[in-house]
């Protein structure tokens, strides 16, 4: 097992470095001649190639890849255009706002997604699944924000429950923090919903279809111990790598909710800061959100062999 | 090795042109009432992108300021912007920029990585290692988080947002093409075209392609429901269409400025717009996926 693991870390670095050459290449793309984004007012040509020269845009891209990367990995990722602030400091002040809205919508739409999908799973074809099966299709195709907006139209407008948006700190006003992050929860829960409930009822349905549960029945077990005790423990191997996806993807969902929600986390970071052209910033969120998925492909396929003894990743010893 | 194609294992498809590739694929299709209802679907959804300027009944750009923010009427069916538009040719127009996008991007997609995914499967070795590699750290990058930092890095533009949902589109392209290939590559048929001498380009495109048809076909339909659902929100995210194009995803970020004022139908008309076609697509995409992937019909 820790040689595996060892070995996925280190197929993990070069993968790693063509990100970092992607996420570097995408930002010297841009339109938009930096030096002219920092000198702001500054046109004079000597003063241009001083501030050229101080940022080191005149070595050629290998040098500057190398120097980006250099103090990249040290955590210095540059200062934000807009505010002068380091980015990684940026990052780092939103990242609990973000984690409480990804958490609290994992939370939600687990939860969901295991009692909805083993009920349509064990009672297949009912009425129940029938629905179930339409409502998740129906809410794939259903655009984050659209449904975003449908709730605060609903439970903000209409119905006054919920802040139609905005954001307090829990240690200062807790209620108030959980009342706003209902909405915005809800709508990111959605988005995961349909797909953990499909996951969860195509793997259940699977299992249920193996012998050793009919060996389980055959025993002449309940069929409440059966799906319990030995299905259900085999159905969730899947749901956990794709709900561990989603953990990595946490930043990708935030995008759109942080936005429409004014909830100030790193996905609304983002977009602000690619409305503004702000790059170092932009490239720090990307560069994040790549790596912390990467991360997080590996720590599912390290707890799936963990979860599952089936699954030998070579080596022949244990 | 899955499929229709394929599964006339013992009688290979090596000609292409001399039988139709829809004949026996129609033939199953018929019997799945899934497949017609996506099918139709689809249809329908062209002939309003295509006969837009047929159908929709006012200009979907023409200003007309005394007719601003009417709610749903029998003269405007779902309404008017704050500028007079009526919402719904702003809808019927929408789906022109829904299905190029979906379109172009997927073309994209499909080419440079079923290409790739030819390629590598193919020639195995040092090719295939570095192809892949390359594509994991694509698929490093979550979907979203891609299409927006290319799109913001090319500029904002209908165009760039293409290239950039095509390029997010290409991973999954490669990785299933290579999967195929290795299944296929070893089959008696392959080897035996190799053997009488054909050409490997030939060998590919020949005899390896139309065996491994079915599972790109499914992955078409449902890759062009992503880009129809990231035009939307990168256009949403002002990163897509620009103004005054119509376009689903733009329209409804234009509409949250009166959402305050309970004005719901600026939205409503575009996100029914993005919900169909997105819908028709992954609905067809699992249609194709029972239909032409037996192993799979009986998996949830």
């Amino acid at each position: 097992m820790g040689g595996y693991i060892v070995r996925r870390l280190l197929l993990m670095v070069p993968v790693a470095l063509l990100v970092t050459v992607i996420v570097f290449a995408l930002t010297r793309l841009s339109p938009g001649d930096p030096v002219l984004v920092y000198a702001g007012e500054e046109r004079d040509p000597a003063q241009l190639a001083q501030i050229r020269h101080s940022l080191g845009l005149d070595q050629p891209l290998p040098v500057q890849y190398a120097a980006w990367l250099a103090h990249a990995v040290q955590g210095d990722l540059g200062r934000s255009i807009r505010t002068r602030q380091p980015v990684i400091e940026a990052i780092a002040e939103r990242i609990p706002n973000t984690l409480e809205l990804g958490g609290a919508a994992i939370l939600i739409s687990v939860s969901i997604a295991l009692v909805v999908g083993t009920l349509s799973a064990v009672k297949r074809n009912s009425p129940l699944d029938l629905v179930t099966t339409g409502v998740t299709l129906a809410g794939v195709s259903l655009p984050n924000f659209f449904l975003g907006l449908a709730l605060i139209l609903l439970f903000s407008l209409v119905v006054r429950i919920f802040p139609p948006g905005g954001f307090v700190k829990f240690s200062e006003d807790p209620g108030g923090n959980l009342l706003r992050l209902v909405l915005p929860a809800t709508t990111l829960a959605a988005a995961s919903l349909a797909v953990n409930v499909r996951q969860m009822r195509s793997s259940l349905l699977d299992v249920l279809g193996q012998d050793y549960i009919r060996t389980a029945r055959a025993k002449g077990l309940r069929e409440s111990v059966v799906i319990m005790k030995h299905a259900l423990r085999n159905a969730l191997i899947p749901v956990v790598t794709l709900v561990g996806l989603q953990v990595g993807a946490i930043i990708e969902g935030a995008i759109i909710t942080e936005t429409i929600y004014f909830w100030p986390g790193v996905g609304r970071l983002a977009v602000d800061s690619i409305g503004g052209r702000d790059y170092p910033v932009v490239q720090a969120i990307v560069l994040m959100s790549a790596l912390s998925y990467m991360f997080f492909t590996l720590v599912v396929d390290v707890l799936y062999a963990l979860l599952d003894p089936r699954i030998s990743y070579g080596g022949g010893r244990r | 090795m899955s499929g229709v194609l394929a599964r006339a294992g013992a009688f290979p498809r090596d000609d292409a042109e001399d039988e139709p590739l829809g004949r026996p694929l129609w033939a199953r299709l018929r019997r799945q009432p899934r497949l017609l209802i996506g099918g139709t679907l689809l249809l329908l959804l062209l002939a309003v992108g295509v006969l837009a300027p047929l159908i929709a009944p006012y200009d979907p750009i023409a200003v007309n300021p005394s007719d601003g923010l009417l709610p749903p009427s029998p003269a405007h069916l779902l309404g008017t912007d704050d500028l007079g538009r009526d919402v719904l040719s702003r809808v019927i127009y929408g789906a022109r920029v829904s299905l190029s996008v979906g379109l172009i991007s997927v073309s994209i997609g499909l080419f440079v990585g079923v290409s790739l995914g030819l390629i590598a499967g193919y020639s195995g070795g040092w090719t295939d290692l570095v192809i892949m590699r390359a594509i994991d750290a694509l698929l490093a990058f979550p979907a979203l988080v891609l299409a927006i930092s290319i799109t913001a890095a090319l500029g904002t533009d209908i165009k760039n947002a293409m290239i950039a949902i095509g390029v997010v589109a290409i991973p999954a392209y490669a990785r299933l093409t290579r999967g195929q290939v290795l299944s296929v590559r070893e089959r008696e048929f392959v080897t035996a075209a190799r053997a009488v001498g054909v050409p490997p380009l030939r060998v590919v495109l020949r005899h390896v392609l139309p065996n491994i048809a079915n599972p790109i076909i499914v992955q078409v339909s449902l890759s062009t429901a992503f880009a129809i659902l990231a035009e939307a929100t990168l256009s949403f995210l002002g990163l897509g269409a620009q103004p005054p194009t119509p376009s689903w995803g733009q329209d409804i970020a234009y509409s949250q400025r009166y959402l305050a004022n309970k004005m719901w139908w600026m939205s409503a008309g575009p996100g029914l717009g993005i919900f169909l076609a997105v819908f028709a697509f992954n609905f067809l995409g699992d249609a194709l996926r029972d239909a032409l992937d037996p192993r799979l019909r009986n998996r949830g």
